[in-house]
């Protein structure tokens, strides 16, 4: 899994490409939250286009990154995710509390 | 589904330890020996997901403290029916009912509580037997339609 993390006009975009398991999510978890302490932006897009395969470690990086901006008032917006992805989130309800766009 | 009174048509094992490294090596294992049935993409990606989700809880909940093993069986049978059996010798689990529920996790707040919920709507089938000290064994059946007709000769 890589991640890439770069600041838009549009808030803080933060990319990951390749396959979000629990052996990846442990360090991205920590990866996006060092991020979010770092430029506390208020709007992070989590760009999920280059993501080959998610279970549901994927679901507790997204809450990870829905708590830590919550904190400072702030958004998650999560981009371009694949159908295989969003079946994850589905499951687990995201799409109540952030937005995918 | 009673698969007992079938002979497999192919049958594989695995046997690994239990390090997250290997999450993805079982996955993609596992999905390998499927592919024989001719599987969607759909179809193989549910499988690599369950298989994900049941692994990950062997190295994660299973062996807390230590690195395990982990043993996959696969057997395959006519008609396209594919039966994968993920089992450890942890710590086992001791309301396997409340294990199962949505959103239920011991874990920390990098679990989400969604594996088996997920292994159970991703598979046909989901079975899980477990005894405390002992350890627990994941059973998913998932019937893959099929095209052709598989060949069971050598
Ligand atoms: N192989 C296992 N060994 C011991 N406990 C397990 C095992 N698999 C699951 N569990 C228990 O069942 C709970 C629910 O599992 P799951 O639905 O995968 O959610 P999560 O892994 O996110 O906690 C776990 O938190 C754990 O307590
Ligand atoms: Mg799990």
């Amino acid at each position: 899994m890589k991640i890439k993390i770069r600041e838009t006009e549009d808030g803080l975009v933060i990319k990951l490409s390749g396959e979000l398991d629990h052996h990846a999510a442990k360090g991205a978890l920590k990866e996006i939250a060092d991020a979010a302490d770092e430029f506390v932006p208020t709007i992070c897009i989590l760009d999920m286009s280059q993501v080959t395969f998610m279970d549901s470690s994927g679901i507790a990086v997204v809450l990870g990154l829905y708590r830590k901006m919550s904190e400072v008032g702030g958004r998650v917006v999560v981009k371009d995710t694949p159908p295989g992805v969003m079946k994850i989130f589905r499951i687990a309800g995201l799409e109540r509390i952030v937005t995918f766009s | 589904m009673n698969i007992y009174k079938r002979h497999p048509v192919n049958e594989m094992k695995l046997e690994f330890t239990g390090r997250s490294i290997n999450e993805g090596f079982a996955r993609a294992a596992v999905a390998g020996f499927a592919a024989q049935l001719d599987p969607t993409l759909d179809e193989l990606n549910d499988i690599k997901t369950a298989v994900s989700e049941a692994v990950t809880n062997c190295i994660v909940h299973a062996y807390p403290e230590s690195i395990g093993v982990v043993h996959i069986k696969c057997r395959i049978f006519e008609g396209g029916l594919i039966e994968i059996t993920i089992r450890d010798r942890g710590i086992g689990i001791e309301d396997v009912r409340m294990a199962r529920k949505p959103m239920f996790t011991t874990g920390n707040d990098d679990r989400a509580g969604m594996g088996f919920t997920i292994m159970e709507s991703f598979m046909d089938k989901l079975y899980v037997r477990s005894k405390v000290g002992t350890g627990t064994t994941v059973r998913m059946l998932k019937k893959i339609a099929q095209k052709g007709s598989v060949r069971s000769d050598k």
